[in-house]
């Protein structure tokens, strides 16, 4: 297990800011309740991920250089989305590849933690599970899974909680069809995409839906909503805060 | 196919085809059970690591001495008797096999299966110049009967249901009756096929690996339809991309292990033909002639950009068509492409141009499905995003064919205004707020609104952002 710091940074992420910001203090209570102090700079707004994929790339990193500058100590950032932490962390030494400020962006990179890999990995949290009986499942959204390889964390830190059951998608590593400006330049592949994604979570007769990317649980969720379906998606960093804290 | 029927339309191909619940329910089918033989022929995730690595860095090298190995290899198949042509273009790999056959009075040609002799459109080609020109794989020969192109590069006919094919072959093969028994339908297709190889002036095939080393040419195939088409023909014409040589003999085996366990789950393939030249003196079978054509079609130009070049490390496996739920659901043909699915969205646009096809860079959520099961580790989808990228905007002196070819000043505006909301604290702030006063009013609309809300609620801003709440918790914020 790597050194256990006692003071990160937490890069909140524009969709979690805006859309889920509950999941976003739930990942920063996590981190305090471990005794971590988190320091949370206020410039902060978006890693530049949708300029970039867009292959805009001017544009992404003008915004890429302001968040960086935000985050000038030694320190972990933490980032409660494995898409966004992919961005940060695979992306940026690319993007500043010849760039005056390239070894900023290396070492900001270097720096670059996902949570859930964070909460398990370095600070080795136990849980105690204080919630009722709950049945989920778990959408192991791309960017998490494949630039961050996270896979056994989410698995592992769900196993502590006594009275949670995980039924598994059948599908489980299957994209739900997000891609951020894909979902609109290609609606009807995404729609086809989504709706599998939900057909496979109604499935399961879980409630709840799990990821640790908040894009994933707008598109799942916008697609659970729409069809009037049982289960809610949620950010898994406020499962787990809702039911230990 | 372009020049055919119009401008390639991704968009609407995908559309229609996503209408076809047949169609969708064959490809997810098939998919499913590709994965699934793949995933059991490589269950030790350190093995994979060390075998793609291994396969990774042996096509790596051969690209980086390209130039020099594609001269020994002329020099040794020379030696060994090959005659080797070069085409520039599918034009004129087309002249020279017309050439040949022309040359030999040759009126049937039988062939293996080839996707370069797919990228010279060579049937249609043939037909019009008074040559029969049969497929001998079954797949190939299944979508010949209708007239159509493949819809997967290892699997032409994947997209066709088993009870499809049965009433195809009842239709259309004298003397055959209607059966959904594959051994039956296998059957009938082998009785058509057989008489064919004897009756045939030429036999044309593809190339998987050529060895520079020593002049031989590897061909991987399943049906022994590909060891008929090279040996009972007396004139043997050979089909390679330029990027299909391989420095080494040592080189093949590393690389033929990963692409049948991943095209196919197979941990070998039923043939491994290995042809180092025409009938010798004294020997009893093998074609008294065989031709290489090398054809390049746009690939020197591909090999040109470092960015772009891994793009030719393919070994055309198919593992990423089989893995992309894209694909999964829209088949090959919506590409409208020679090479659908991830592998196809690269490589089409460099070998079509992005001003014609920067419609594919944008085909993919980029969720690195492919990337993760490519056994040559080929970057796809960071070369999908550079493709993206120059489609937008050429980079001065891009080599790629007609970069900049994408660029629409709407999407520029856009994401100009994006960079100053995201680069200002102070605008994000007044965009959130925006957000959240006026949000509540939108139900839909056009453009990307209406394309989100058909299948989905539009989301709505939280009441307060994490912003507000950090702040009023007194989170240190430096």
């Amino acid at each position: 297990m790597a050194a256990r710091p006692s003071k990160v940074y937490f890069f909140g992420t524009c969709v979690v800011d805006l859309f889920f910001p509950d999941a976003g203090l739930a990942g920063i209570e996590l981190l305090r309740r471990e005794g971590v102090e988190v320091v949370f700079p206020p410039g902060q707004t978006c890693c530049a991920q949708p300029a970039f994929n867009c292959g805009h790339l001017a544009e992404a990193r003008a915004v890429a250089r302001a968040q960086i500058a935000l985050f000038p100590k030694d320190l972990p950032v933490v980032v409660p989305s494995g898409s966004c932490a992919g961005m940060m962390k695979q992306h940026y030494p690319d993007l500043f590849k010849g760039e005056p400020d390239e070894a900023a962006a290396v070492s900001f990179a270097s720096r670059v933690v996902e949570l859930t890999q964070f909460l398990v990995n370095v600070l080795g949290v136990r849980l105690t599970d204080r919630g009722e009986k709950a049945s989920v499942t778990w959408h192991s959204s791309c960017h998490g899974l494949r630039e961050m390889g996270l896979d056994d964390e989410p698995k592992a830190i769900l196993a502590q909680l006594s009275n949670v059951t995980v039924v598994p998608l059948t599908r489980e590593r299957e994209c739900c069809g997000f891609g951020g400006t894909f979902s609109v330049r290609y609606p009807d592949i995404s729609s086809a995409m989504v709706e599998d994604k939900i057909a496979d979570v109604e499935k399961t007769g879980a409630s709840v839906v799990l990821s640790a990317d908040a894009a994933c649980l707008l598109n799942i969720g916008g697609a659970l909503e729409k069809k009037g379906a049982a289960a809610r998606p949620m950010h898994l960093a406020e499962f787990l805060w809702e039911r230990t804290k | 196919m372009s020049a055919e029927h119009g401008p390639a339309d991704f968009h609407a191909s995908s559309t229609k085809a996503l209408h076809d619940p047949q169609l969708r329910a064959n490809f997810r089918r098939a998919m499913d059970g590709l994965m699934a033989k793949r995933a059991a022929q490589f269950p030790d995730p350190a093995e994979w690591d060390a075998l793609r690595t291994l396969a990774a860095s042996i096509r790596a090298r051969t690209l980086a001495k390209l130039p020099e190995l594609l001269e020994k290899l002329e020099a040794k198949c020379t030696a060994n008797g090959i005659q080797v042509h070069w085409a520039e273009s599918a034009d004129d790999a087309n002249a020279i096999v017309l050439g040949i056959l022309r040359a030999k009075n040759a009126t049937r040609l039988v062939k293996g299966k080839s996707m370069v002799s797919e990228e010279m459109h060579l049937n249609d080609f043939l037909e019009k110049n008074g040559i029969e020109s049969l497929e001998s794989d079954l797949g190939e020969y299944i979508i010949q009967l209708d007239g159509e192109t493949p819809s997967h590069i290892i699997m032409p006919a994947i997209h066709k249901s088993r009870q499809q094919i049965a009433r195809q072959f009842a239709e259309k093969i004298k003397g055959a009756v209607y059966t959904e028994d594959v051994d039956a339908l296998t059957a009938t297709a082998r009785r058509v096929l057989r008489q064919k190889f004897f009756e045939a002036g030429a036999g044309l095939s593809g190339v998987n690996f050529a060895v520079a080393e020593t002049g031989s040419l590897f061909l991987v195939e399943n049906e022994g339809n590909g060891r008929m088409s090279t040996h009972v023909p007396p004139v043997h014409i050979a089909l390679m991309g330029i990027e299909k040589v391989v420095e080494k003999l040592d080189d093949v085996a590393p690389l033929y292990t990963v692409v049948t366990r991943s095209a196919t789950g197979q941990s070998v393939s039923t043939y491994l033909n290995v042809i180092t030249g025409p009938r010798g003196a004294g020997e009893k079978d093998g074609p008294p002639e065989v031709h290489l054509v090398i054809l390049d079609n746009g690939r020197s130009r591909i090999f040109a950009d470092p960015e772009v070049a891994p793009t030719l490390r393919c070994i055309r496996c198919g593992a990423c068509m089989n893995h992309c739920p894209v694909y999964t659901r829209v088949g090959g043909h919506a590409y409208e492409a020679v090479y659908p699915g991830p592998i196809g969205s690269i490589l089409t646009p460099q070998m079509e141009g992005l001003a014609a096809r920067h419609d594919l860079p944008h085909a993919s959520s980029l969720c690195h499905a492919c990337v993760e099961v490519c056994p040559v580790k080929i970057p796809i989808t960071q070369i999908l995003v550079t493709l993206r990228k120059e489609a937008a905007h050429a980079t001065p002196g891009s080599t790629i064919r007609d970069a900049g070819g994408g660029r629409d000043r709407l999407e520029d505006l856009a994401w100009s205004g994006w960079r100053m909301a995201h680069a200002s604290p102070l605008l994000y702030k007044a965009m959130g707020a925006a957000l959240r006063v006026f949000g509540p009013f939108v139900r839909g609309g056009p453009g990307p609104l209406k394309a989100w809300t058909q299948a989905r609620t539009l989301p709505r801003a939280a009441r307060r952002s994490l912003h507000e709440i950090v702040r009023e918790k007194g989170l240190p914020d430096a």
